[in-house]
C-alpha cells in the first residue's frame, strides 16, 4: 500500500487517522492539531487568567501525564502566565499506587513542576489497603471515589491554588453521561458535561481534555514517548463503569463520532427548574466543613462507619440509618473516633496559614 | 511472483498500556510466523492444508492469542479482531491507515498493541 500524504500539510506521510474527523495526518500535524484543540477548549471556556496557580491532578496514568505535558507546553507557547503544580493522591494501595507515584515523581523532574502528595492515611487515618482488609472488596470503590474527591480539594487547599485540572477525556465524559442515564441520576446528568465546576466552598475544577479522544491521548503519549504508568487497580475496577466503557468502545468502533455526539447530547440536557427545586440543597458538613448534601458529608459518614465497625454507613440506606440511631443514643460521641480535619478553603478571610505547604523534595 | 517468498517472517511485537500483563508481563517479543497461513486463521495446523493466504494482522491476532498470551484472552481478541479500545500500530503508523486486519505482514515489521482501557 503506498504511503498516504498528510491531509493537512500534504507533504509528510500520514501516520494517524483522527477518530473525531477521519482525517489522515502526519505526526507533526497531529501534535499541532491536538495541542491547538486543547488550547481552544481552554480559551473558549475562559478557564484561566494570568497569574492563576493551577494544580494538575496527577496519577501517573496516561491522561494526567499527557495533561501535565500539554499544560506545560501551552503555558509556555501562549504565555498563559500560570504557575503549575502536580498534585497526587496516595490512596495507599500497595503494588499499584506506590508504583504509579514513582512515575509522578519522575514527571516532577521531567516537567520541572513542584509536586504535592497527599495520602488517605494522612487525611483519614486509613489507607485503601486497610479499608479493604476491613470491609472486603465490595463497595471499596465507593470509599476510594468519595475520599479521592475530597483529598484533591484538600491537597489543592494546602497548595493554595486557584484551580485544579484533571485529565478526564472525552471518552470518560461520554461514559459518565451513559452511566448517569442508565442510573437515572438527573442531578449528575445535568452537571457531568460541564467543563468547569465550582461551588461556593470548593476550588474551581476543570477538564481541558473534555473534547480530547482517548485514542489521541494514547497516540500522543506513544509518539512523544511520555513516561506513564498503566496497571489496573488491584482492588477490582469500577465494574459499572467497565460496562459503560465496553459499550462505548463498541459504539466508537461502529461510528467514531459517537463519543463526541454523546457529549453534545449530554450538554443539551436541561434539568427543569421545578425538578431542580426538589433536589437537595448544598450545605457544608457540620463536622469537617466540606460541601455536603446532608448535615454530615459522605466522607465523614464513611469514615465514622469504618471507625465504628459499621462499614455500611454511607453505603446503604439501612447502614446510614443504623449509624444515625447509634449517634442519637449517645450523649457524646466516643473520643477515640478519628475525624477529618476541618476544611478551610484557600484564601479564607482569616488569612491564617494553618497548613504549611510541603513540597516533595526532588531526590 | 518474481522472488520466492521465504517460508517464515520475523516480527517484532510490542505490548503496552497494560496489555503486557496478559503476555507474561513482557513488553517486547520477537516471533516468527509462516508467510502463508490458512485462510480461516487456524494457527494450530502446520503445515497448512486447504486454502491459504499471505499472513496478515488478522492471522497475527489469532496467533498471539493462541501462542503468546498467558491469560484472559477475551481482553485481547474479540470477534476475530483486537478488542475495541486496543490501538494497533504498524511500523509506528495507525493500522487504520494500513488496512487494519487485512494488512499483509512483511519480514521485519514492528507491530505495537496499546491498550487504552487502563486507568488514567
Amino acid at each position: 500500500m503506498p504511503p498516504k500524504p498528510c491531509a493537512l500539510c500534504l507533504k509528510s506521510r500520514a501516520m494517524i487517522k483522527r477518530p473525531k474527523t477521519g482525517q489522515q495526518i502526519c505526526r507533526d500535524c497531529f501534535y499541532y492539531v491536538f495541542e491547538t484543540e486543547v488550547h481552544n477548549t481552554i480559551t473558549e471556556a475562559k478557564l484561566f487568567k494570568p497569574g492563576d496557580k493551577v494544580a494538575i491532578g496527577a496519577s501517573g496514568g496516561k491522561d494526567s501525564t499527557v495533561l501535565a505535558y500539554v499544560m506545560k507546553t501551552l503555558n509556555e507557547r501562549y504565555q498563559y502566565g500560570l504557575e503549575l503544580f502536580l498534585l497526587s493522591i496516595d490512596e495507599g494501595i500497595t503494588g499499584y499506587r506506590d508504583d504509579s507515584l514513582e512515575t509522578v515523581k519522575r514527571n516532577q523532574q521531567q516537567y520541572d513542576m513542584p509536586l504535592k502528595i497527599l495520602s488517605y492515611d494522612e487525611l483519614y487515618g486509613w489507607t485503601m489497603d486497610a479499608i479493604v482488609s476491613r470491609i472486603g472488596r465490595k463497595n471499596n470503590c465507593t470509599f476510594c471515589g468519595v475520599f479521592r474527591r475530597q483529598a484533591l480539594d484538600r491537597g489543592a487547599a494546602m497548595l493554595n491554588v486557584d484551580h485544579i485540572v484533571t485529565g478526564h477525556n472525552a471518552d470518560d465524559i461520554a461514559e459518565t453521561v451513559l452511566m448517569n442515564i442508565m442510573r437515572g441520576d438527573i442531578a449528575r446528568l445535568g452537571r457531568c458535561t460541564s467543563i468547569c465546576t465550582e461551588g461556593e466552598d470548593t476550588i474551581r475544577r476543570s477538564k481541558p481534555f473534555k473534547y480530547a479522544y482517548e485514542k489521541e491521548i494514547v497516540m500522543y503519549a506513544y509518539f512523544k514517548k511520555l513516561d506513564y504508568f498503566s496497571t489496573e487497580c488491584i482492588y477490582s475496577p469500577d465494574a459499572y463503569r467497565g460496562h459503560a466503557r465496553a459499550f462505548l468502545k463498541d459504539l466508537e468502533a461502529a461510528r467514531p463520532s459517537a463519543i463526541i455526539d454523546i457529549i453534545h447530547s449530554g450538554e443539551a440536557f436541561e434539568v427543569k427548574e421545578e425538578i431542580k427545586a426538589t433536589q437537595k440543597v448544598q450545605q457544608t458538613c457540620q463536622r469537617c466543613g466540606y460541601m455536603s448534601s446532608n448535615t454530615l458529608c459522605k466522607a465523614c459518614t464513611l469514615l465514622e462507619g469504618l471507625e465504628r465497625g459499621m462499614a455500611n454507613a454511607g453505603i446503604t440506606d439501612r447502614g446510614t440509618k443504623q449509624l444515625l440511631q447509634v449517634q442519637q443514643s449517645e450523649v457524646t460521641a466516643p473520643e477515640n473516633l478519628r475525624t477529618i480535619p476541618f476544611f478551610n478553603k484557600p484564601f479564607a478571610a482569616s488569612g491564617s496559614v494553618d497548613s504549611p505547604i510541603i513540597i516533595e523534595s526532588t531526590s | 511472483m518474481a522472488s520466492q517468498t521465504p517460508p517464515n517472517i520475523s516480527l517484532k511485537i510490542e505490548f503496552s498500556g497494560g496489555l503486557e500483563l496478559l503476555f507474561s508481563n513482557q513488553r517486547s517479543h520477537k516471533i516468527s510466523i509462516p508467510s502463508e497461513v490458512p485462510k480461516d486463521n487456524n494457527t494450530r495446523l502446520s503445515p497448512p492444508d486447504g486454502s491459504t493466504k499471505p499472513a496478515d494482522i488478522s492471522y497475527l491476532v489469532y496467533y498471539l492469542r493462541d501462542h503468546l498470551l498467558q491469560e484472559r484472552g477475551e481482553l485481547f481478541e474479540e470477534d476475530g479482531t483486537v478488542r475495541p479500545g486496543i490501538l494497533v500500530l504498524v511500523n509506528d503508523t495507525d493500522w487504520e491507515l494500513e488496512g487494519e486486519g487485512d494488512y499483509v505482514l512483511k519480514d521485519g515489521d514492528e507491530i505495537v498493541f496499546i491498550s487504552t482501557l487502563h486507568g488514567g
